[in-house]
């Protein structure tokens, strides 16, 4: 009995602990959000920083992005064919590919790449910075360290994101085309008819949309975690990690409840 | 002790984080234009007093006045600007890595003066070479510098905005023989330089051969207080037992 009781209170003490550390993290996450608004529409500004920030998220990710987005889109385009020939409708595999890349593929593939890549990277860099005490020299100085590392980097990622999803897209939806036409011999004037008669303005809006905000939260959730590294070398790559892990199941989450807004009002 | 003219002026000061009280009521006056060691064992407040004076912390209870300022009553922003009155040498340099030793230099110029890329430039040459960078060095990124090449650059970033107080945050830790000589003689040095426009130097350390050869005066932090207080040249007689442990360790 004595057995019994003693593990129901270390559950409740377990518990009790998660729930304060989980409250404690939430009211840090708030805390860093307010300090960042703050800081985004006090002078100075930056720009250099934004543009060099944009430039490391933006363009050192074209590669990588029109690498992933034109095998994606041919993929699509070889499934889809597989299982529309079925019923005949093989003629679909271009709009189908392109509505599936502009609303959902384009965007989430995107801002988990950027997660992997560049939230990686910001959490690493910043927590570096953090551990070897440079983050409190330019506190000393009278530099806000989120001014001048957190909001060109949050910028950066939310305006960097979109670009990339837009052309996530359009590498996409020429790999499609390549197997779509040549691979699959469908006829081009009825694969763009097709496109023309289903893909819509909207869709593209929803895509790019949705890859603002998540350019916006993988760049936070990396700066903040980032700002968070204590510990040494040890804490960057936890820190690092928890960047990337929590970078991605937000793209993932927030895919959900932005679809199902955006849908509504687009 | 009784200055004539007092830089940083702390009163009554308690900071607790949660159930632990780090300083507990601490008063002590820093005077103007001297060297003040403050000495203590690990945890005994020196780092989390230093971050008062800094105005990085907020106290519990107590007051904290730096240039006749009290930091209490400044708002953040005030703060922030009022922070241009001190240069820091951290324990391993804090230099930007991603910059150069001239560009970590020209960084506190560029940000808040306006002077001209030119006038940045020759300003960075002067400070490099005061504190004994060769030109050939300018161009190099920290990670190309040795330990003591790299606190000479921290000092030189330090002294850009001409600092009215400037802290040594345990400058001759992890240093070898020479170069903890070296760092040490650069201190002295810095505040023969600065002298005469007032410039006071705050050391945080537990390097206690050193802090007696550089410092005008040497304070002694245990538990949150300053146990003792007293010019360098009688710190080693103190009567106090904790001090003298510490002396003869």
């Amino acid at each position: 009995m004595q057995f019994f009781y003693s593990k129901i209170i270390f559950l409740i003490e377990s518990l009790g602990a998660f729930i304060l550390e989980a409250l404690s993290g939430l009211g840090r996450f708030c805390q860093f959000m307010m300090s960042f608004f703050y800081w985004l529409i006090k002078p100075p500004f930056r720009w250099k920083l934004y543009f060099e920030q944009l430039y490391f998220v933006g363009n050192k990710s074209i590669f990588i992005i029109m690498l992933a987005g034109s095998f994606t889109g041919a993929v699509m385009a070889l499934q889809t064919y597989m299982g529309f020939k079925v019923i005949s409708v093989d003629t679909l595999v271009g709009p189908v590919t392109a509505l599936t890349l502009a609303i959902e593929l384009g965007p989430v593939l995107t801002g988990l790449i950027v997660a992997g890549r560049a939230g990686a990277a910001m959490a690493a860099q910043i927590g570096t910075m953090k551990v070897t005490e440079q983050v409190d020299a330019l506190e000393v100085m009278g530099i806000s360290s989120i001014q001048y590392l957190a909001v060109p980097r949050i910028i950066a990622g939310t305006i960097a994101v979109p670009m990339l999803a837009a052309l996530f897209l359009f590498v996409g939806n020429v790999g499609s085309y390549i197997v779509g036409t040549k691979a699959l011999m469908i006829d081009e004037a009825v694969y763009f008819s097709k496109l023309g008669e289903f893909m819509f303005l909207e869709d593209i809006w929803q895509g790019i949309i949705k890859a603002g905000f998540f350019g916006f939260v993988v760049s936070t959730i990396g700066t903040y975690f980032g700002f968070q590294v204590s510990k040494g070398a040890e804490g960057v790559g936890k820190g690092t990690n928890l960047a990337v892990v929590w970078g991605m199941i937000s793209v993932l989450v927030l895919d959900y409840f932005l679809t199902s807004f955006l849908v509504k009002i687009l | 002790m009784k200055f004539d003219e007092i830089a940083v002026s702390i009163k009554e000061l308690t900071k607790c984080f949660g159930e632990h009280t780090i300083l507990n009521g601490l008063n002590f006056d820093i005077p103007k234009n001297k060297i003040t060691t403050i000495l203590g064992f690990s945890g005994a407040g020196k780092s989390t007093l230093l971050k008062h004076i800094l105005g990085l912390l907020q106290p519990t209870s107590g007051k904290v006045s730096v240039l006749g300022k009290d930091l209490g009553k400044m708002s953040e922003w005030e703060l922030r600007e009022f922070r241009q009155n001190f240069g820091m040498l951290f324990q391993y340099a804090a230099l930007f890595d991603s910059m150069t030793a001239s560009q970590n230099v020209a960084f506190p110029l560029k940000e808040f003066t306006k002077l001209s890329e030119k006038e940045i430039n020759l300003r960075v040459k002067e400070l490099l070479n005061s504190v004994g960078i060769q030109d050939d060095s300018f161009e190099k990124l920290p990670s190309e510098l040795s330990g003591g090449m790299r606190k000479r650059v921290g000092l030189g970033r330090a002294l850009a905005l001409n600092p009215h107080i400037m802290l040594y945050d345990e400058p001759t830790t992890g240093l070898d023989p020479i170069t903890t000589k070296m760092v040490n003689d650069l201190i002295v040095e810095t505040q023969e330089l600065n002298r005469n426009r007032g410039m006071t130097s705050i050391i945080i350390s537990h390097d206690v051969k050193a802090t007696l050869k550089i410092s005008d005066y040497v304070a002694f932090l245990h538990r949150g207080n300053i146990v003792e207080y007293l010019p360098a040249s009688e710190f080693a007689n103190s009567k106090n037992e904790l001090v003298l442990e510490f002396v003869n360790l």
